[in-house]
């Protein structure tokens, strides 16, 4: 019998040889190749290598070999992560045709725990965007909606867990693109520390900001998947030499005397009235459970927008660079001379959000302003994370709502991207600060669509972090719920 | 602070990223972009003369490894994603005559 769609179940129910792997990933495939089921969240998908890994799998088991903790788990990978098999097109025209050789190092770390990669899913180009409109291949569904995004930019992985075409996915953030998602879709949705996991292979955007992290359906998932992806790689420098603690054992902490920031800057002006109930409802259950809330204070985090905007789109400037039409990649048909050749083939390459950040990181960085835009948004940025180093001499978490409203409709801020950054505001400081945050179903809204509590701990601070996120879930039910499918067409 | 960005300024940018961008699109990212610059200039708030940036959230410098030799990527793999290559190089159109075209 089929067990319960969770990472824990499935790969409990594979290595005891009560389920097997093939079963388990022809059930995640069977969905993702319906056409009611899928919410356009793949790009792309590999049916037969899929189950040909699966098999291997439960051969393994069969001569007696001890599997690893993501047993004959199927899983779902945003698709700016490199893949050694399929394609890996940052959800862009300028890699449609792109194939690595190599696997992210995620990749390696999932696979050789016996998880098994189905498919790719959409993202808003290079990951740039809040509700994968800017894909260059098409718009996913809200599973709870399909008349609404499913947030962005790893909007695909968090739609196919919700609609639980997979236990669990990755997804990459640099702003809040697996949080913002993951409460559009009621999952839970990690952002580690800067540091904690190796970018080896994931395809860089922001490179001082850019996290991978764990999409599932309750916290014990992403503190399994965490646990096997986290760790010291060489080949990616930022990642940090440490070790990595056993998040699931350390689950059960007790609410009681954990302490609990409110910080009124994210309650303000702009937050939906029934948002702003449901994470307050959540923060009152808390304390209930003998949580202690306090006050505190970020007042810079009004200016995480605006600086956030200037440092990852001068990044992004710089790391884009790279796609010029000469080593990989799109080029032209017939380029005149090399400046041409360039200019070409990033012109029609590249959609109109990645052109726009490109250059208001190239202008940012530009000479006569770097000063005035680049450094002083770096100086804001201090300022950014001095406030979270002081807020956590206090308190142990801070908690927030993830965005200010729930799921919006398909086209309702495509055309003003002004608007969408606008969306980012809870998220994007703890990117700029490198600490760890977390997203997690606490309620929903009148009209059924699902409301995100966000919680956020010191850098390196997941243990805790995972555990109060946790705790708060065994005492709700918000993440069991799952979206209806459609009726048949 | 030059908050807004007209068409002519957007093209320069758009010259410095490499980017061929049309004259709809220069029309259209002027406004938008003028729109963020505008936004962004709230940072002009806070004094910020005495505060160090910071570029990276880590306090990491130089990583360095032993200097050993290790496997690569071999130049067959490197080659395998150019849009042209010839005799295990990257091909581009010719570069060295651009001055007197």
């Amino acid at each position: 019998m089929a067990p319960q769609n969770s990472v824990l179940a499935i790969s409990t129910a594979v290595r005891k040889g009560d389920y097997s792997a093939e079963e388990s990933v022809r059930k995640s495939m069977d969905q993702l190749e319906s056409p009611q089921g899928s919410y356009q969240a793949f790009l792309h998908h590999d049916r037969e290598r899929a189950l040909t890994l699966a098999r291997k799998i439960d051969q393994r088991r069969a001569q007696g070999e001890t599997l690893g903790p993501l047993a004959g788990v199927p899983m779902a990978v945003k698709d700016n992560m490199c893949t050694s098999f399929g394609a890996t097109t940052c959800g862009s025209r300028i890699l449609e045709s792109f194939h690595s050789f190599y696997d992210a190092h995620v990749i390696e770390r999932l696979e050789s725990a016996g998880a098994v990669v189905i498919g790719k899913t959409n993202l808003d180009e290079f990951a740039m965007g809040s509700s994968t409109e800017n894909s260059a291949y098409f718009t996913t569904r809200n599973p709870w909606d399909p008349g609404r995004v499913a947030g962005g930019s790893s909007g695909g992985s968090c739609a196919a867990v919700a609609a639980r075409i997979v236990p669990a996915a990755l997804g990459s953030d640099t702003g809040g693109s697996i949080r913002q998602p993951a409460s559009f879709c009621g999952v839970v949705g990690l952002k580690p520390s800067y540091g904690r996991v190796s970018r080896y292979g994931l395809v860089a955007f922001g490179s001082s900001l850019d996290q991978i992290g764990p999409i599932a359906t309750d916290v014990r998932d992403a503190a399994l998947i965490l646990e096997v992806i986290a760790g010291h790689d060489a080949r990616d420098s930022t990642s940090v030499d440490r070790p990595v603690p056993d998040y699931l054992a350390r689950l059960d902490r007790p609410m009681k005397g954990v302490r609990i920031g409110i910080s009124e800057e994210y309650f303000g002006d702009g937050l939906d009235r029934e948002v702003r109930s449901a994470v307050q409802a959540a923060i009152d259950l808390m304390a209930d459970g003998g949580a202690e809330v306090l006050s505190i204070h970020l007042p810079h985090m009004k200016y995480g927008i605006a600086c956030y905007y200037l440092v990852a789109t001068a990044e992004a400037s710089s790391n884009l660079a790279r796609f010029d039409g000469v080593r990989y990649g799109y080029r032209t048909p017939r380029p005149n001379d090399t400046l041409d050749l360039y200019e070409s083939s990033r012109g029609e390459g590249f959609g109109p959000e990645v052109k726009r950040r490109i250059m208001l990181g190239t202008y940012a960085l530009s000479s006569g302003y770097y000063d005035a835009y680049y450094l002083k948004a770096l100086k804001v940025r201090t300022l950014i994370k001095n406030d979270f180093d002081k807020a956590f001499e206090k308190v142990d978490v801070i908690a927030s709502p993830v965005a200010p409203t729930t799921a919006f409709r398909i086209g309702e801020k495509s055309s003003d991207p002004l608007a969408m950054y606008l969306s980012d505001i809870y998220t994007i400081s703890a990117n700029l600060a490198g600490v760890c945050a977390i997203s997690i179903p606490c309620g929903f809204d009148a009209q059924g669509l699902p409301v995100g509590l966000q919680f956020m701990g010191p850098a390196f601070g997941e243990e805790n972090l995972l555990a109060i996120a946790h705790q708060y879930q065994l005492s709700t039910d918000h993440h069991r719920l799952v979206p209806s499918l459609p009726a048949e067409a | 602070m030059a908050s807004s960005l007209d068409e002519a300024a957007v093209r320069h940018v758009a010259r410095l990223a490499r980017l061929r961008i049309t004259d709809t699109e220069a029309v259209l990212f002027a406004a938008q972009l003028s729109k963020v610059l505008e936004y962004v200039e709230q940072l002009n708030e806070l004094d910020t003369r005495d505060v160090p940036p910071t570029a990276h959230p880590l306090p990491v410098s130089n990583v360095f490894r032993e200097d050993i030799v290790r496997p690569t990527w071999t130049p067959e793999q490197t080659l395998r994603h150019a849009p042209d290559c010839q005799d295990g190089y990257f091909r581009v159109p010719k570069v060295l005559d651009q001055e007197s075209s």
